[in-house]
């Protein structure tokens, strides 16, 4: 399970770092949400993929799965979420304002 | 036990979360922010009483004991770090008070800077990796407002960058943290130290130490600075001041706080990495101070000159070194966000960020132009002014490592950051007087206190630098025995 685990993972940072490397902004901030989704992915796999009992007091299981990356996942998702929702509205807010969601165009150093 | 620590954290947040509902009443939101940020100030001192007197202060949140719940923890380097933010964050906010403008300020600025204050201070305190994770988004969420705050071009261009690259560097942060947990099994920094120590720091460890110091030097500015002249030049002055004086600092303290509790087993593959990534970012910081003719651009390189210089002082893992790194690091922080401020106003006055196109402002402007001359001479190390000790301490520690080519290197940068920034003070202040008092772009009217405040602590931190040296050979100490560290938050 964990290396089918880790492949996906692999091929997750592939796709991402792959649009990321494209010039449109839209996909690169579809680039950075599937990166995010393959370190999720990491975190849970991490932890070892257990087929275990829940985590809980009185329950009388001999494995029971790690909770931590869990809670670790759940928050770097609701991060993530804030994040990319800031982002692509202000990349939407940089093409109205720029003309252009081609990041060649959007070097330059003029002075407005 | 000491619920003291949490307060920098609670005090900016639930103010800052209170003045988003009085988004008309500006006046009550200045007062309240600059009184929150007094009491950090307030606290942060409080602590480093503390400190001195009964050593390093720690709180488990929510009762839940040392490696399994979020443990802050409050030593001597953290809470003189503290209490320089809070100074720093004070001057700016008195600056942006007088210049950031009425819309900035009805689109939630005030509150954005405290949320801002809120992710640095947890940063300096806690005590578990994952956290630390999350005040560095705290942080650099409300970064990533305040820089695109105002929706100017160039703003919102230099926003979509420094978001970007700021996310992939969150991702490897999560990456590094993914890693050391399934290595070690824990994410508390103190309980980290004890299992690294035990386990020995093998090829695996060393590596996602590595993992941690890419993810840090992006923040910091360490060698992967790229991104930093753009998006440092795009925001109004205040916000840039505090970028400046706070942002890299934070990237600073977690590689510190790392490499000095957790990853210092094999110094000769870590620490001399950190050291090569200084000299070559001070090389590199100092050739950009010295080729542009641009206020802005010049100041930003000398951001990434200090981030080096600072390094220079961990890389020897020496007790000088370290009092070297603690001393410059709050003078950095002090002194970045002066001449940034001047920077600023002399940008403001004239119109023009072109060092060519302005001259002559010291007949104008005296007292800004002396402040500013006294903040080039600290800049640049000159005794009895605040940069001075802490240029020694780090070429000692430096040599005492027997690293002389990176003491070496710190001592050339240093010219070279004395010549650019004289360059500004020779274009911005001698010469021809040809502006006018009433052909000026702006006034500074008002914003001459921050300034003043700051010049005069950068003045008193070199003079006076007896007061707080046994301040800062504690934080040095604390930070050469991670065994300090781990007692505290054990509590034994």
């Amino acid at each position: 399970m964990e290396t089918l685990m880790s492949i996906l993972i692999g091929l997750f940072f592939a796709i991402g770092t792959y649009l990321i490397l494209t010039k449109t902004l839209l996909r690169i901030i579809l680039g950075t949400s599937i990166i995010s989704h393959g370190v999720h992915l990491l975190i849970l796999t991490m932890g070892g993929v257990k087929a275990g009992g829940p985590p809980l007091l009185g329950f009388e299981e001999i494995t029971f799965t790690d909770p931590i990356p869990q809670a670790l996942i759940l928050t770097a998702i609701v991060i993530n979420f804030a994040t990319t929702a800031l982002f692509l509205v202000l990349s939407y807010r940089a093409y109205k304002v720029i003309g252009t969601d081609n990041t060649e165009k959007m070097r330059g150093n003029e002075d407005e | 036990m000491n619920n003291l620590l949490i307060l920098p954290v609670v005090i900016p947040l639930v103010m800052g979360l209170l003045m988003v509902l009085f988004r008309k009443n500006i006046t009550l939101q200045k007062i309240v922010s600059a009184a929150s940020i007094t009491a950090t100030g307030a606290v942060a001192v409080l602590l480093m009483i503390q400190n001195d007197q009964d050593g390093i202060q720690t709180l488990q949140i929510g009762g839940w004991q040392a490696p399994f719940g979020i443990t802050y923890a409050a030593d001597m380097f953290s809470s003189l770090l503290l209490t320089t933010t809070s100074i720093v964050a004070l001057s700016c906010l008195l600056f942006a008070f007088k210049t950031i403008g009425e819309e900035r300020e009805s689109y939630y600025f005030y509150p954005v800077f405290l949320f801002l204050i809120t992710g640095v201070n947890g940063s300096f305190l806690t005590g578990d990796l994952f956290h630390l994770f999350v005040c560095f988004e705290v942080m650099l969420i409300s970064s990533y407002v305040l820089l695109s705050l105002g929706g100017t071009r160039k703003q919102l261009r230099e926003s979509v960058k420094y978001v970007l690259i700021n996310l992939i560097s969150s991702f490897l942060f999560l990456v590094g943290v993914a890693y050391i947990y399934a290595v070690v099994g824990t994410l508390n920094l103190a309980d980290l130290s004890v299992k690294v120590a035990e386990a020995g720091q093998g090829g695996m460890l060393t590596a996602i130490s590595l993992v941690f110091l890419i993810v840090f030097s992006l923040k910091a500015g360490l060698l992967l600075f790229f991104w930093l002249p753009g998006s440092y030049s795009a925001p109004p002055t205040a916000i840039a001041a505090v970028f400046a004086g706070l942002l890299t600092k934070v990237g600073m303290y977690a590689i510190f706080r790392l490499f000095t509790l957790v990853f210092y087993h094999e110094p000769q593959i870590t620490h001399l990495l950190i050291g090569v990534l200084g000299a070559v970012t001070m090389v590199l910081g100092a050739i950009g101070a010295v080729a542009y003719g641009d206020i802005k651009k010049i100041l930003t390189y000398n951001v990434i000159i200090g981030v080096g210089f600072i390094m220079a002082g961990l890389a020897s893992m020496s007790i000088a070194g370290m009092t070297g790194s603690v001393f410059y690091l709050i003078h950095d922080m002090i002194i970045k966000a002066l001449i940034f401020l001047i920077g600023g106003t002399i940008i403001s006055l004239t119109g023009t960020s072109k060092l060519e196109d302005m001259s002559g402002l010291i007949r104008t402007h005296p007292y800004l132009g002396w402040m500013f001359f006294t903040a080039a001479l600290a800049l640049a190390g000159i005794p009895p002014l605040s940069g001075f000790l802490g240029k020694v301490f780090i070429t000692q520690g430096t040599f005492e490592a027997e690293y002389y080519w990176l003491g070496g290197i710190g001592l050339l940068t240093s010219l070279l950051v004395l010549y650019s920034i004289m360059k500004i003070f020779m274009n911005a202040f001698w010469g021809e007087t040809y502006l006018s008092e009433e052909m000026e772009k702006g006034s500074t009217k008002g914003i001459m206190v921050p300034i003043a405040l700051l010049t005069g602590l950068a003045v008193l931190l070199g003079v006076g630098a007896e007061g707080i040296s046994s301040y800062v050979n504690l934080a040095a100490e604390g930070l050469m025995n991670p065994e300090l560290y781990i007692k505290a938050v054990f509590g034994e």
